[in-house]
């Protein structure tokens, strides 16, 4: 344990009807991250600071903050690597509706994910109803399903963070899952018309902002919009593949 | 099947144009690709309208700018290059549009470029501020469109500029073998290398990692199906295509500032400004 230095924090209280950023200050010791100061700050000066949290390893997504006004997990933020000279920011999500403090409500995100067509496997190849995979084939939707749900990415994006356009256009993190489902070996369901009609990918202009601040390292632009964005482009746009499509009867 | 709508109240206070709660130098990213794509579009745009020193055959050498590849028809008052494919320049084209055979073919590698997805998304966020940084308020909150409708939607037509874009990596290839032969006396050629062979052999090395690695290429190859692991070869070019495609950054600015500087190199030798260095 090093020695405690006093590090000052300015943090959102209020709620949807208004607020005001507030200064705590708080000693800090080697290895604590944020959440450990905000916890600290509850414990010492303000019992009532909302916040949300649940395992402090990374995994839940629940603690995601704007942090010097980068979308950040509070728990993954180490306070050795934030200039602590000047007092640290920490700002709720923007993009969602604020709860209170700290906590924003982010269930528009689950309404979102319920309308994206489920997962439809193909028949079983076997008898005994399992199917048979290449990891070669699949290993592209794994880095998909290391999502957390931490809707980050959504925060940052400016189409909703911006322009408001929550209830056209999905956003990345619904990319993501999309493209988990929509490149899955097994999968025979087309989302490719919702995917240019009601998640309206096109609103994305691959500013890659998502896969910044992604946690979990998901190269969400590359790996998933753009595909996506590629597929939507054979199926709508592109007059030669329409036309390959006229000879090719029955085949996706 | 319409999304729910959110209401954002605590937004409002902070929405506008650069407001950002970020304290760092987000803005030296997006600044230098201002200064750097600005920088190349000006000294593009006034070599593509010179129409000349875009040849270089000082001491039996044969360069040619990658700006003028391929070369259709010489220019009017220029020496013959021997590069042109159908000789000397048209009497019919207007006398008000500059006599550059540039213009004739910059829009194919210059579309390939614009409608790439790595530049669309640097210069929306540096030209356009959409959004100017991550977490940074931009300036055009109401009308966004994205690339939804016209006229980016138009954007979509990227793979037909890559179609394209193969062809000029052959044509270019062939330029960079071309300046490896020199003219001697009485007409004879002989295989040499000067530094100017050098610059077009790097030039269409780094326009191959460049455009190799374009998303739209990995989506042809492979990424258009699900599986793929059946067959050997495909897999094969979608593996390597991904490969470069991780590095697709690192390989446009590479090969946008070395495109420029093939041309530049090429035109200060044709113009006597510098002399090219024969190493044998
Ligand atoms: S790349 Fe697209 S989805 Fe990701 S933040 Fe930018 S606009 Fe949003
Ligand atoms: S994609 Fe990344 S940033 Fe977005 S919700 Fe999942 S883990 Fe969070
Ligand atoms: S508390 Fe679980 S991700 Fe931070
Ligand atoms: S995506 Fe950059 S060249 Fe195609």
């Amino acid at each position: 344990m090093g020695e405690s230095r006093d590090v000052t924090f300015r943090v959102w209280r209020g709620d949807a009807s208004g607020g005001a950023l507030k200064d705590y200050t708080t000693g800090i010791t080697t290895g604590m991250v944020v959440l450990d100061a905000v916890h600290q700050i509850q414990a010492e000066s303000a019992p009532d600071l909302a916040c949300r949290w649940n395992c402090k390893a990374g995994k839940c997504g629940s603690c995601s903050a704007e942090i010097n006004g980068k979308p950040r997990l509070m728990c993954m933020t180490r306070m050795d690597e934030i200039d602590t000279s000047v007092p640290v920011t920490i700002l709720p999500m923007q993009t969602f509706p604020l709860i209170r403090d700290l906590v924003t409500d982010v269930s528009w995100n689950y309404e979102v994910k319920k309308r994206i067509k489920k997962f439809r496997p193909r028949k079983p190849d076997n008898a005994d109803g399992s199917w048979n995979m290449a990891q070669a084939d699949v290993e592209r939707v794994q880095e998909f399903r290391k999502c957390i749900e931490c809707f980050l990415c959504q925060d940052v994006c400016h189409v909703l963070r911006e322009h408001e356009r929550h209830p056209e256009f999905s956003g990345p993190r619904h990319f993501i899952y999309t493209a988990q489902l929509e490149m899955h070996p097994l999968d025979t369901e087309d989302r490719l018309g919702q995917l240019k009609d009601e998640q309206n990918i096109g609103y994305c202009n691959i500013t890659k902002c998502c896969t910044k601040v992604c946690p979990e390292h998901i190269t969400i632009t590359d790996n998933a919009i753009i595909p996506l964005k590629e597929r939507v482009v054979d199926e709508f746009y592109d007059p030669m593949t329409r036309l390959f499509r006229i000879f090719k009867p029955g085949k996706k | 099947m319409a999304q729910p709508d959110v209401h954002l109240p605590q937004r409002r206070a902070g929405v506008g144009f650069l407001k950002t709660a970020r304290g760092d130098t987000w803005y030296i990213q997006p600044l230098l690709v201002l200064l750097g794509l600005g920088a190349f579009i000006v000294y593009s745009t006034w070599a593509a309208f010179v129409g000349v020193d875009y040849h270089c055959g000082v001491n039996g050498a044969n360069y040619l700018s990658p700006f003028y590849s391929p070369l259709l028809f010489d220019a009017p008052g220029v020496e013959p290059s021997g590069h042109a494919w159908f000789g000397a320049w048209p009497s019919w084209w207007p006398a008000f549009i500059p006599a550059s055979p540039a213009l004739l073919i910059l829009w194919a590698p210059g579309g390939f470029r614009f409608t790439c997805y790595y530049y669309r998304g640097a210069y929306y966020k540096s030209f356009w501020g959409a959004p100017p940084g991550c977490a940074v308020g931009g300036p055009h909150t109401k009308r966004y469109r994205g690339e939804r409708r016209l006229p980016l939607i138009l954007q979509n037509a990227h793979r037909y500029f890559l179609y394209l874009a193969i062809g000029f990596l052959f044509i270019l290839a062939y330029d960079a073998f071309s300046a490896m032969w020199f003219v001697g006396e009485g007409g004879a050629k002989s295989f040499g290398i000067g530094i100017g062979t050098l610059v077009l052999v790097v030039n269409p090395i780094l326009l191959g990692g460049y455009t190799l690695g374009c998303h739209s290429l990995r989506h042809l190859v492979g990424g258009k199906k699900d599986c793929i692991s059946d067959n050997g070869a495909q897999k094969k070019a979608y593996d390597c295509v991904s490969c470069l495609n991780r590095g697709h950054m690192r390989w446009a600015w590479a090969s946008l500032f070395w495109v420029g500087f093939t041309d530049l190199y090429v035109r200060l030798c044709a113009s006597g400004v510098i002399n090219d260095v024969r190493i044998f």
